[in-house]
């Protein structure tokens, strides 16, 4: 397309260049970079031709390469349904049965958490769950138990508790805006066609907020997916999921295409679980009048 | 108020998602070394010590350096694209708006590791600057998203108004865009700087061992003797964090009250 650009098509490009140009800089040229390497021969440090698919053949024939994605997707999972389930009741209450010039202090409440440091909530939890830990201690002096718990060593449930509580607060909020967005009026018409107030959620409200509720799931298992901070510190850190693995591909080993082959297989799993999650969305949005 | 098992629920949850941040303070004043309950007695020690600590002050001011300039950067970058995207209309917008929110999208680890692979292998020697280029990526798009709210409630027959009187658009730009959107620009400066503050994974990665606040934090968890002190400077950091955040909620109210709009909620 020969189209001479208009002036206000200039003015706007001109005007977003310097943000274009950083992002195409720092963050496009990288991705790309770790596409192309993904497909290299690698040695340490270094990567060469011939392209190669071995990086990938690896993934699958490796068992522990196997193991290790398919930890990571499971645990990301479980994260985001325990999360999700916890977060719509609070998102209905906070909807429904608060006043409207309270919500917003509601909210305020439950996303205070969320911009407290991470790094300093994920450690406390290993403070409290820990060996010898607030919890353990505690249990102890008050007669409860006699050995330590020591259940940030239990692994991957004790990893799946901590990212629960990493990314609650990241539910509530599109669930909230979902929930709001239901009008009133169909709940009460549902209710006078002699439905029960629990058929009336089952069949009007739960389907018109499930757009929510998606985006909900997406925004918690997007980070969880990619966590690296919580298998390091709990889970004894011998539960490493897919971000300490690039960790150890990359810098440890100095392996660049394997480490690269491993980064774009997780993006490929976030986009496909994505994907799945915008196309169940779908369902829910036709069936909007 | 109905639903009272609804209610407790969610006192409930709320309890739970402030449950280890409650124990900050709580410990950060006990006189004992071990961090449990029953509390021993009130103390000072800890912050006593974490003031005294050489490495914490580095890994502190290290930590305002990157913050301040990720926080600068992001938000000028983050003015041209939302002012760009809501004014105007261009080829390749779509694209572009996309890369910049891409990181949204994206765990912070890929983004770290793409980065670090392409500076490796420029031989680019790692440092505070590459920390920024970092961070930068991942605070832009919640800049770009406040600062686009903002310039859409800006009523652009103000604008029309001040160049039909003679003002230049560059005039314009300075005497009413940016006083109307200014209370965002705030906004989207104090989340940045929050964000950049506690941030991790860059800073661990693209950081090579410089002392930077969270990096070093987390080292300090493992030792036992060195947690009290930890708790003490957690305090410090979370009421720090609350009282910008509450600022930044202030701004952000008095920002849609004068564009004359109706509150709709939190930050995101």
């Amino acid at each position: 397309m020969a189209v001479v650009p208009s002036s206000e098509a200039r003015t706007g490009l001109k005007l977003i260049s310097p943000t274009a140009i950083y992002v195409i800089l720092l963050l496009a040229v990288p991705l790309g970079t770790v596409l192309i390497y993904s497909v290299m021969t690698g040695g340490r440090g270094n990567v060469s031709l011939p392209v190669t698919l071995t990086n990938y053949a690896e993934l699958l024939h490796k068992s522990v390469y196997g193991y290790v994605m398919l930890k990571s997707l499971l645990v990301a999972l479980a994260v985001t349904f325990i999360t999700v389930m916890l977060a719509y009741p609070v998102a209905y209450f906070v909807s429904f049965h608060v006043k409207p010039d309270r919500k917003s202090l509601w909210l305020f409440l439950i996303t205070i958490p969320f911009w407290t440091s991470y790094i300093i909530r994920v450690s406390l939890w290993f403070v409290i769950l820990g060996y010898d830990g607030v919890l353990d201690r505690t249990l102890m002096s008050l007669g409860i138990i006699d050995t330590q718990l020591n259940f940030a060593s239990y692994g991957i449930p004790a990893i799946i508790f901590v990212l629960a509580h990493a990314y609650a607060p990241f539910a509530v909020l599109p669930i909230f805006v979902s929930l709001e967005k239901v009008d009133r009026s169909l709940l009460e018409a549902g209710q006078d066609l002699g439905e029960s107030r629990w058929l009336t959620f089952l069949r009007v409200t739960l389907p018109l907020s499930m757009p929510g509720v998606i985006a909900a799931a997406l925004i918690v298992f997007i980070p969880t997916v990619g966590d690296y901070v919580t298998p390091k510190l709990v889970g004894d850190g011998k539960q490493p999921l897919i971000a300490n693995f690039i960790e150890t591909q990359l810098l440890k080993l100095q392996n660049f295409p394997q480490g690269s082959a491993f980064a774009v297989t997780s993006m490929l799993m976030v986009a496909i679980v994505s994907i799945a999650f915008v196309l169940w969305n779908r369902r829910f949005i036709g069936g909007q009048k | 108020m109905k639903a009272p098992w609804l209610r407790a629920f969610t006192i409930f949850y709320l309890l739970f998602l402030y449950s280890p941040i409650i124990l900050l303070p709580i410990f950060a004043f006990n006189a004992s070394k071990v961090v449990a309950f029953p509390l021993t007695g009130f103390t000072l020690d800890w912050f006593k010590e974490m003031f005294a600590d050489q490495n914490l002050r580095i890994a502190a001011k290290n930590s305002l350096i990157i913050a301040l300039s990720v926080s600068t950067i992001s938000t000028i970058l983050g003015i041209f694209a939302a002012r760009a995207s809501v004014r105007y209309r261009f080829p390749g917008k779509a694209p572009i708006m996309g890369m910049i929110m891409l990181p949204l999208v994206l765990p912070d680890m890929i983004v770290a590791m793409a980065l670090l692979v392409v500076l490796l292998s420029l031989g680019i020697t790692l440092s505070l600057f590459t920390v920024i280029m970092g961070q930068v990526l991942l605070c832009m798009p919640f800049a770009v998203a406040i600062l686009t709210s903002a310039f859409q409630s800006l009523d652009r027959s103000l604008e029309e108004a001040a160049m039909d009187l003679g003002e230049t658009p560059m005039s314009t730009f300075r005497l009413i865009v940016l006083p109307l959107v200014m209370p965002g620009i705030l906004a989207s400066f104090l989340i940045c700087f929050t964000i950049s503050f506690d941030e991790f994974i860059v800073s661990n990665f693209l950081g090579s061992g410089q002392p930077i606040l969270s990096v070093y934090i987390f080292g300090q968890f493992r030792f036992p003797a060195k947690v009290p002190s930890m708790l003490a400077l957690g305090t410090v950091l979370v009421t720090f964090s609350i009282v910008l955040l509450g600022f930044a909620e202030y701004m952000r109210r008095r920002g849609i009250a004068k564009a004359g709009g109706k509150d709709s909620g939190g930050f995101l």
